[in-house]
């Protein structure tokens, strides 16, 4: 072929999509579309925080066309406020918005946005605690939070692994398999979390399809780097999983900052010996493949801050309040990141019994089922 | 685990049934930073750094009510009408007489379609009388005979319903005045009882013909010739009387908008625009008495209410006694299309703003809130 006969190919299907897209602006064939309908509205609370300036709130457009916010009601009465920028926000802009309301501590806080159109949407503040400049301070205080949830427990279930190592066939079969049932746990809540905070987010950055997307990318991709050299095993098993659980910590930190910086949450002393208890069956998942290694002690610091220390960074973006989409992303990456673990770890435990007759492994299957209750049990100290 | 939603969702809970249990929680949360803080070797003061800081988060606006309002102003002309001149548009028809030497008052009423601005950059698809909410405020005596020659240019069947004396043919019911979009119907009656009385569209659902804006005032004056025992006061109430000139009479409709579609309003007003008399106060010269014509057109809620700053009315339920149904009063209150006289004097007052108000704070806080501006003058 050459050059010339791959011109015609080429161009007409983009001839035929430009006439097609030149015949739906100039004709008015297809306005039965957006004909008398009034235009789709959608306007989300994007980012919300208290300070001695009132209400501060960054809200983002969807809808057909640019959003106009005409007036503000909090708790049900009209408030003055000013836009930056002024003027009707166009579809995926933001703008932010002060309301100088004298917020009082500790109250519930109802915001409503009424827009030209006389539609309502809603935000509700359910603590009203300040945040920002405020966090400065506190910065020290969340690091130390972020390393107590984070890097401590995992290191002290990394403790286990003389213990692991005494285990025989079946045995190592049975805790390998305890971190399948671990992680199948920590994916669904991952994926459940990214779907909570895609509704949160606006409309249009479609976020139940984005976190599909970018956990399957990030899955591919990482069983692509993990395969390189063939299937991974070891230490490099153990890095992946500290990884995945990384990521994990990270959604979980964000969650904490969150909670925290909205006031939607008091972390109580109870909550955090959760987390923790939580987090040290994760060293242990870490800590199974490598059993036939003899790691260093600088390997498992290290394994402890990969996994643990997204926690620390977790909790200053969640406390900075970053908007839903953002938390939807992080979500979905850690989810991608828990699904080629699991893969991994999954493919791992049936090589180690490749050499086996078949039939039902009831090690294996005891293993995933006491994986998932250890997480399900402990999440219940975590619910309360 | 992540922990944001289940805390959110308990949280929510919580707040919802006990906040002396959320207040723990907080409290726990502020333990549990400064503990760790304190446990792995931080020392107390970055929990009192972080604490300090909080104190000074706190807001530093003034707690009065210059903020409490919508942010700016209605365009007038986009409207076509401004309530601030809504208050005095008295429509009296055209007045002609017939062989009996009886006053006879024909009145042109159309029914249109119309997208008007009830908030600072809110519009609202209202269904109106004569393009404004509310309609025309019609003004006759006692006695005469009225003709109201209704079109309607709307896009649903609409009707002019009186409340005052009249046949069952012109009550604006189906048959007896209810019209389809492009007819003509001239609705027939005599002008009684004397009072402050309303019309409205009575096509059903009611509920969507009142809300969308299709209201108004209805004066009748008294005949002071047919009340010796009150002519004095009756002469008063008859406009363009000698005795009636003093008077500052002002017509008031009590509204609210549902603007979203939930069945509750978003926006309340006296004439329709929230606010309107807060950034343009009424003007009232101080040694002339006021009275005013009011009447709760509000759909949604079951009462309205109205409030006096600073003084006192009489108040003449529906406007057809000439002696005071409540005497001395500051709160009157309304049920949908219950209506009343209040008279009032600001005379030996300061001069200066005085406010009135619906007494349903959430009603004054979505806009049903204005101001007196009782200046120097009169007599
Ligand atoms: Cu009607």
């Amino acid at each position: 072929m050459n050059n010339r006969s791959l011109i015609l190919p080429l161009l007409a299907p983009l001839l035929l999509l430009g006439l097609a897209f030149g015949w739906l602006l100039q004709s008015n064939t297809l306005n039965i579309f957006d004909s008398s309908a009034p235009p789709a509205e959608e306007l989300t609370f994007e980012t919300v925080y208290l300070d001695a300036d009132g209400i501060h709130m960054k809200m983002r457009a969807g809808g057909s066309e640019p959003m106009v916010i005409a007036q503000i009601q909090v708790d049900s009465a009209y408030w003055k406020f000013t836009q930056t920028p002024a003027g009707p926000i166009p579809r995926m802009s933001s703008a932010w918005v002060n309301i100088p309301f004298p917020w009082v501590r500790d109250d519930a806080i109802a915001l409503t946005v009424v827009t030209n159109s006389g539609t309502t949407f809603e935000h509700e503040i359910e603590v009203a605690t300040p945040v920002r400049g405020g966090l400065s301070g506190s910065l020290r205080a969340q690091t130390l939070l972020g390393a107590y949830v984070g890097i401590l427990p995992v290191l002290i279930g990394l403790m286990f692994f003389p213990l692991l190592r005494r285990l025989a066939g079946p045995g190592m079969q049975f805790v390998l398999s305890i971190t399948l049932g671990m992680l199948v746990f920590l994916l669904i809540d991952l994926i459940g979390e990214a779907i909570e905070a895609a509704h949160e987010s606006a409309a249009a950055f479609q976020g139940t399809t984005m976190v599909l997307i970018v956990a399957g990318a990030v899955f591919l991709v990482l069983i692509g780097i993990g395969r390189r050299h063939g299937t991974p095993s070891g230490l490099a098993l153990a890095t992946y999983i500290a990884l995945g659980i990384g990521l994990h910590n990270l959604g979980e930190g964000l969650a904490i900052g969150a909670a925290q910086a909205t006031g939607a949450a008091g972390l109580g002393a109870f909550l955090i010996i959760g987390f923790t208890l939580h987090n040290v069956t994760e060293g242990i998942a870490i800590a199974a493949p490598l059993v036939r290694t003899k790691p260093t002690l600088l390997i498992f610091a290290a394994l402890a801050i990969l996994a643990g220390a997204p926690a620390i960074i977790g909790i200053w973006l969640g406390a900075q309040a970053v908007a839903p989409q953002w938390t939807t992303l992080a979500f979905a990456v850690g989810a991608g990141a828990i699904l080629q673990v699991l893969f991994e770890v999954a493919a791992y435990i049936m090589r180690q019994r490749s050499d086996d007759k078949g039939g039902t492994d009831w090690a294996i299957i005891a293993g995933i089922l006491v994986g998932l209750i250890v997480m399900y049990v402990t999440g219940l100290a975590i619910k309360v | 685990m992540l922990l944001k939603i289940n805390i959110n969702q308990t949280m929510k809970k919580y707040i919802q049934k006990a906040v002396a249990r959320r207040d723990l929680l907080k409290g726990g949360a502020t333990l549990a930073t400064g503990t760790i803080a304190g446990w792995l070797g931080g020392t107390r003061k970055a929990w009192a750094a972080s604490h300090s800081d909080e104190q000074s988060m706190q807001p530093k606006m003034q707690h009065d009510h210059s903020g409490m309002i919508t942010v700016g102003d209605v365009d007038s002309s986009f409207n076509g009408f401004d309530p601030s001149e809504l208050l005095t548009d008295w429509d009296s028809g055209v007045v002609t007489t017939n062989a009996q030497g009886e006053t006879i008052r024909t009145f042109k009423i159309t029914a249109e379609d119309r997208e008007i601005e009830i908030a600072p950059g809110v519009t609202f698809p209202a269904w109106t009388y004569n393009g404004r909410v509310p309609g025309p405020t019609l003004r006759a005596t006692e006695g005469d005979i009225l003709r109201i020659v209704f079109n309607n240019h709307g896009s649903h069947p609409h009707s002019l319903h009186f409340h005052g004396i009249h046949g069952a043919s012109m009550d604006g019911m189906a048959g007896s005045g209810l019209i389809d979009p492009g007819d003509e119907f001239t609705y027939e009656f005599k002008a009684r009882p004397f009072g402050c009385h309303l019309y409205h569209c009575h096509a059903f659902p009611l509920r969507a013909h009142m809300h969308k804006g299709m209201y108004g005032a209805f004066i009748i004056d008294p005949d002071p010739s047919k009340h010796p025992e009150h002519e004095d006061v009756a002469k008063s109430r008859l406009r363009g009387s000698p005795e009636n000139t003093n008077w500052q009479e002002l017509v008031m409709v009590m509204n609210g908008f549902d603007t979203n579609f939930d069945g509750e309003n978003e926006f309340y007003a006296v004439n329709t625009v929230a606010h309107h008399y807060m950034k343009h106060p009424i003007r009232i010269e101080r040694d002339r008495p006021v009275r005013i014509y009011l009447i709760n057109a509000t759909e949604f809620d079951p009462i309205n209410s109205f409030h006096l700053h600073a003084n006192f009315f009489d108040y003449y339920d529906h406007g057809t006694t000439l002696t005071p149904t409540l005497k001395t009063v500051d709160t009157i209150m309304q049920c949908q299309a219950q209506r009343g006289i209040l008279e009032f004097s600001f005379k030996d007052f300061e001069t200066g703003k005085y406010m009135f108000h619906a007494h349903q704070s959430e009603f004054t806080e979505l806009g049903w809130i204005a101001n007196f501006d009782v200046v120097e003058g009169g007599i």
